[in-house]
């Protein structure tokens, strides 16, 4: 997907959604690796849906892993997302990070809704961020802001013998 | 180099920009990332090193090597059976139905967790039950190839057969210290339920046969004070963390018919299968009851109300915690509110007993604070959950399974913190969950309400802890290895007088008070303090 195809306007409505995204990824990251009291285990118990594989998940053998690769997920989607480089990659990691909170707890009538600062109904913000994630799958717009952008003119202009 | 030049030959500066406009993003959302979870750290870390508190679980309790213990069983009701459990013997049909429960619902790891306990080298070898059905089924799942379990017909029989070291007393309250003086007289070594005892004399005889049998072990079950986190409220309390605590308040919130002591009627329930002579012991002779006999908690005959059953062990928690020992005074009211089925104890109930003259240290003045109220609030009409409360003037103490302490808005102790804004009274200052690995000062809203689930447990060497396991344990281990369980003569003597206080005041309609130099309740000429607690109605009126 070329920039050239969109309208300054547009091109800067998708970077800055990247950026959003980007820096809510980093952020959630950075803070649980800082904070080694930080774990999934409760989440995971405590999981509404898919009990027996979250519980898995939380399981002695399993739940350091699942620590440290949702910390590492999350910084390197965010970090991805920032500076503009694998957005295709980094979307679709994202969205499989998502998926899996959003599965755990999902907001369906009649299942027990935790701790939230809203008012959810099937649709959550977990959703709606996997709803943007596809969105910059399809427009990466990297080509206007981002180390991409350097990769690709790298390959449109090799350097010079 | 000169490649690094060619690359960024063709590039506008404008061009470049866009491409590393990211990293300063990156690193800013890093830098305040890092910058915030160091300063909550820090913070954290000022407020436990200000507070000092040591959180530690008990140690545990001596080996249980050495020949196996004998041991006798009197009375194999809802709570012998459970008794017995937690000493590791479960029946044929529990283990059945816990078989069922488990293959319908994979999370329910009540026999896993039954299997896994510790083996705690004792024989069952006698019982004593009078209804026909308790005892067989005793008999039929607790005896082996090589030891059968005797069935004896009183308890007298019991402690003369020579085939009991210790023995298990679960009984209706009235029979708890008349068998607990002659198993001590006995040599026998004592664990007896609450409340220790059912009249006011009776505490007296007890305490002195123990004294007189310095070699007999003996415990009363309150298995709170196995509550992993007590050392460390202990600790808390010490260092005057909470200021004078001045009023402590403790509930019990039940709202159901098995909560109200109504509980089932065995089918075989009958004069053939219950020796009811032997049931009535010393309460008064009334014809075969069946209700009497499986609501026994009912009637002040044989029962002892809220404050005997179930104050006490409200009480006794407090007690182990702040030593405050056998109130002044107390004061109680309440009524049959709830359940009007015949009984004649309460089932709402409020008690107040005052400490004049007790104090857990002061941050203010000397001589402005002194005394404390600790207030025993019961209804078998709700169950909201109220939590107990330790009020002191510089932070409040939430006592459940965890631990969770406040600091007041208008504490001295913490004014200056406050008005730094690094304590919100809003925010725990400390919380301490004995099951989770990290202790925290202060904890998210999420982690909170993942705590309070409970699903934030650990196990104790894989094991879930259970108190009363760990109670009988400490009692089993002292009789062993030597030294004093927690729950001995001198608490279960201040349990059973502040509560005959309680239940004298709610009967005799006024305030109760204690005599510390003499040791005796005091009554007005020519009462009868036990006449009027035993009295079998449910007030009496005072002369």
């Amino acid at each position: 997907m070329k920039s050239s195809h969109f309208t300054t306007g547009q091109n800067n409505s998708l970077i800055l959604l990247r950026i959003l995204i980007g820096w809510h990824f980093l952020y959630e990251g950075v803070l649980k690796m800082y904070n080694p009291a930080w774990t999934a285990k409760g989440y995971l118990l405590s999981a509404s849906f898919f009990k027996p594989f979250f519980a898995w998940l939380a399981g002695d053998t399993m739940i350091s892993i699942v620590d440290t690769l949702n910390i590492v997920g999350l910084v390197a989607v965010g970090a991805a997302l920032i500076i503009g480089l694998k957005i295709r990659w980094a979307a679709i990691g994202g969205i499989a990070l998502l998926a899996l909170y959003y599965v755990a707890h999902p907001p369906f009538p009649g299942l027990e809704q935790g701790p939230a600062e809203g008012s959810y109904w099937i649709v959550n913000k977990n959703l709606i961020e996997i709803g943007a994630l596809v969105v910059l799958y399809q427009f990466p717009a990297y080509a206007a802001f981002g180390l991409e952008r350097f990769f690709s003119r790298k390959k449109a202009e090799p350097a010079h013998g | 180099m000169k490649n690094d030049d060619n690359l960024f030959s063709s590039w506008s500066r404008r061009d470049l920009l866009k491409s590393l406009a990211g990293i300063p993003v990156l690193g800013t959302v890093w830098f305040a990332g890092a910058k915030l979870t160091g300063d909550a750290k820090r913070e954290k870390q000022f407020l436990l090193e200000t507070l000092n508190i040591k959180a530690a679980p008990p140690p545990a309790t001596g080996p249980m090597s050495g020949n196996p213990i004998r041991l006798g069983i009197i009375g194999f009701g809802i709570r012998g059976e459970q008794l017995c459990r937690a000493l590791g013997f479960a029946t044929k049909e529990w283990i059945a139905n816990m078989k069922e429960a488990a293959e319908k619902n994979p999370n329910d790891t009540r026999l896993k967790e039954f299997l896994a306990q510790e083996n705690l080298n004792i024989k069952i070898t006698a019982v004593c039950d009078i209804f026909d059905v308790n005892a067989e089924r005793v008999i039929d799942s607790f005896s082996t190839p090589e030891n059968k379990v005797t069935r004896f017909a009183t308890h007298t029989e019991m402690f003369s057969s020579g085939q009991v070291d210790a023995v298990v007393i679960a009984t209706p309250d009235h029979w708890h210290a008349p068998m607990a003086i002659e198993a001590v007289n006995a040599g026998i070594h004592v664990y007896v339920e609450k409340p220790m005892t059912h009249n006011v004399s009776e505490t007296y005889s007890l305490r002195d046969a123990v004294r007189n049998n310095p070699k007999v072990v003996f415990q009363v079950g309150h298995q709170h004070r196995q509550t992993q986190s007590f050392l460390t409220a202990m600790d808390i309390i010490a260092k005057k963390t909470l200021g004078h605590v001045s009023l402590v308040t403790t509930n019990t919130n039940r709202n159901d018919d098995n909560g109200a002591w109504q509980y089932d009627i065995h089918e075989k329930a009958s004069p053939e299968t219950i020796n009811w002579d032997q049931f009535l012991g010393n309460a008064p002779k009334v014809p075969f009851n069946k209700e009497h006999f499986f609501r026994w908690r009912k009637w002040w005959a044989y029962g002892s109300g809220l404050s005997g059953d179930l104050l006490t062990h409200d009480y006794d928690r407090i007690n182990c915690l702040l030593k405050m020992g056998i109130p002044a005074s107390v004061t109680a009211s309440g009524g049959i509110y709830t359940h009007n089925d015949g009984r004649n104890v309460p089932d709402v109930m409020q008690v107040n007993m005052e400490f004049p003259d007790y104090s857990t240290g002061s941050s203010q003045e000397p001589g402005k604070e002194k005394g404390m109220t600790f207030v025993y609030s019961a209804t078998l009409g709700n169950q909201f959950d109220r939590g107990t409360h330790l009020m002191g003037h510089d932070a409040t103490m939430d006592l459940g399974n965890m631990i969770t302490i406040y600091a007041d808005a208008r504490s001295t102790r913490y004014a200056d913190l406050i008005k730094e804004k690094r304590i919100d009274p809003m925010v725990p200052i400390y919380q301490y969950n004995p099951m989770a690995n990290a202790t925290d000062a202060v904890t998210s809203a999420t982690a909170k309400y993942f705590a309070n689930k409970g699903l934030l447990w650990t196990y104790r060497d894989g094991k879930r802890v259970d108190s009363t396991f760990l109670h009988m344990r400490e009692w089993l281990s002292c009789i062993r290895n030597g030294g004093t369980p927690s729950c001995s003569i001198v608490e279960g003597f201040q349990e059973a007088i502040s509560a005959h206080m309680a239940g004298l005041s709610y009967k005799l309609g006024r305030r109760i008070e204690w005599d510390a130099a003499s040791e005796k309740i005091i009554a007005k000429p020519g009462e009868d303090l036990d006449a009027a607690l035993l009295a079998n109605q449910e007030k009496v009126v005072s002369v």
